[in-house]
């Protein structure tokens, strides 16, 4: 077999493999089909889910509190980043609430939030802004730090106005590092809905997923597992998608999904 | 000493130019008391070894450092106020670097307009004088290309034309082709000595290349370091236009060895 086809057979196979051994553990072990139900079950549940419209509100619930947060998470990592780097003492001055907001466990934050922001979408998406928010900020604060002099320099003798001088310079410039801390932040942006709707409210994956344990209803519960992973992985595709599409002269481009 | 003219204007003024960097005992003078008059359409080349302050003496002329004391102008305005930079005196100068700095998002040619669409200049318009300049300094059929698809040689000829693309009336090059090979070296001043004398821009060259330097320029200023100063300036009066040819003449070679001399006697 050719490395071209065995890269596309091999990873296929041993998925086929996983759950087959699986289904087998289950069946023949002393463990019980309730607490790790076997594969075809999972897909059974969620062949039964996927016709339930009340399964794509709840979808859409999360999706929208994910989207948002990361949405916020971005255009707020990206600015004070861009501002810290760019006037060094606002950088000096907010070191401390960085550094403590940093080490907080931002999930111990989210009964708070839900306290101060209710029980419908808008803790979730404070929940998942705050989760998200540092990869972003981080990765965009040494991005606009690493501009090379040298390229300032030609943007002085152009007598580049700021506004220029950013649009042309240092958003290209920082953009692929910035995109790298949106790859992990979409994926806590989303940890960040779930974990809000598991404290409060009454809809999204991840109330759902509280609901179907409290009916112990294992299999559904796989289901939404599922649903969730799929959902990061199309989140994590469209980033990818978007760094092909933003920084199509990087090498980092060659590398992304 | 401009071999194309009768009395030119003079197109910069630097008196009593002087820079240090840091403060207190960890000072180091970057350039002492420089003094130096630049005729209209001269080719003139900085030439010294490495701390003899030719690099910070062309940003200072730029308006890329502030002087410490002293005074420059460009075509009678003062380039620094104070601690402002004036865009009014830097805006006819041009500058390149040792390394291409070109933007990898932009293309070739969007490179090159560059200073255009800074200046506010429309697409179609600046997009045609683009592929005017590529065509002059010889990257014709590379305007689409991404500047990371060029080699060296023709990064440098892309970042001439980016340099060239607003017709400067001052152009200041920091080792332009240094770090290339000898043979495009070679290639790409000839080019570049035509282009500036059709152009007719004031040129101001840092080099260590004392053939570099004799061949290329109208005067060259010798520079020494430590204190780093201004020692000699010399005329260069071979005709022009030049060839490859003149470097094998004996008169250049007594050039290059009086300005060997000289360099070495200012550095001991």
């Amino acid at each position: 077999m050719s490395p071209r086809s065995q890269r596309l057979f091999l990873p296929i196979a041993a998925v086929i493999v996983f759950l087959a051994a699986w289904s087998l553990y289950v069946h023949t072990a002393v463990v019980s089909a309730f607490v790790l139900p076997p594969p075809e079950a999972i897909v059974a549940a969620l062949s039964k889910m996927v016709f339930d419209p009340k399964l794509w509100h709840h979808v859409l619930v999360t999706a929208t509190e994910t989207v948002s947060g990361f949405v916020i998470a971005v255009l707020l990592g990206v600015f004070l980043g861009f501002f810290m780097a760019r006037i060094p003492p606002v950088e000096w001055a907010a070191k401390p609430f960085i550094i403590v907001f940093q080490l907080i466990p931002k999930i111990a934050l989210a009964p708070l939030f839900i306290l101060w922001f209710g029980f419908g979408l808008e803790s979730k998406i404070v929940i998942s802004a705050a989760l998200a928010f540092f990869p972003v900020f981080s990765n965009a604060l040494v991005a606009f730090k690493s501009i090379e002099p040298g390229d300032r320099d030609v943007m002085v003798i152009l007598q580049a106005r700021p506004m220029q001088r950013f649009v042309m310079l240092e958003l290209p410039t920082a953009l692929p590092v910035i995109l790298t801390g949106m790859e992990v932040a979409v994926v806590l942006a989303m940890i960040g809905a779930i974990v809000g709707e598991f404290i409060g409210g009454n809809e999204g994956l991840g109330f759902l997923a509280v609901s179907y344990l409290q009916n112990l209803a294992v299999p559904d519960l796989f289901g939404v597992i599922v649903l969730l992973t799929l959902m990061g992985l199309i989140l994590y595709a469209l980033i990818g998608r978007l760094r092909a599409w933003l920084t199509p002269w990087h090498v980092s481009t060659n590398h992304a999904m | 000493m401009g071999a194309n003219s009768t009395t030119p204007r003079t197109d910069i003024r630097i008196s009593g130019l002087s820079k240090v960097f840091g403060s207190g005992p960890a000072a180091v003078a970057a350039i002492t008391d420089a003094n130096l008059e630049i005729r209209h359409g001269e080719f003139v080349s900085l030439l010294g070894p490495s701390g003899c302050g030719k690099t910070t003496l062309l940003r200072i002329i730029a308006g890329l450092e502030i002087p410490t004391a002293g005074s420059i102008e460009v075509r009678g305005k003062p380039v620094w106020s104070g601690t402002a930079r004036s865009t009014e005196a830097t805006r006819p100068v041009s500058m390149m670097f040792q390394e291409a700095r070109l933007f990898p998002w932009f293309t070739v040619a969007e490179n090159v307009a560059l200073p255009l669409r800074i200046a506010g200049i429309d697409r179609a318009k600046r997009r045609e004088r683009a592929h005017e300049i590529c065509e002059t300094v010889g990257l014709k059929g590379f305007e689409d290309h991404r500047p990371t698809a060029l080699s060296g040689g023709m990064r440098q000829r892309a970042s001439l034309a980016r340099a060239l693309v607003t017709d400067p009336e001052v152009l200041l090059l920091d080792e332009p082709f240094g770090a290339l090979d000898a043979m495009t070296r070679d290639a790409l001043n000839v080019e570049l000595m035509e282009v500036c004398a059709r152009a007719k821009v004031t040129t101001i060259l840092v080099t260590h290349s004392i053939t570099e330097a004799a061949f290329l320029s109208d005067s060259v200023v010798v520079l020494a370091p430590r204190p780093a100063r201004i020692t000699n300036i010399v005329e260069i009066s071979f005709e022009r236009p030049r060839d490859l040819d003149l470097q094998r003449r004996v008169e250049f070679q007594d050039m290059v060895g009086h300005l060997r001399h000289l360099l070495t006697g200012a550095a001991a």
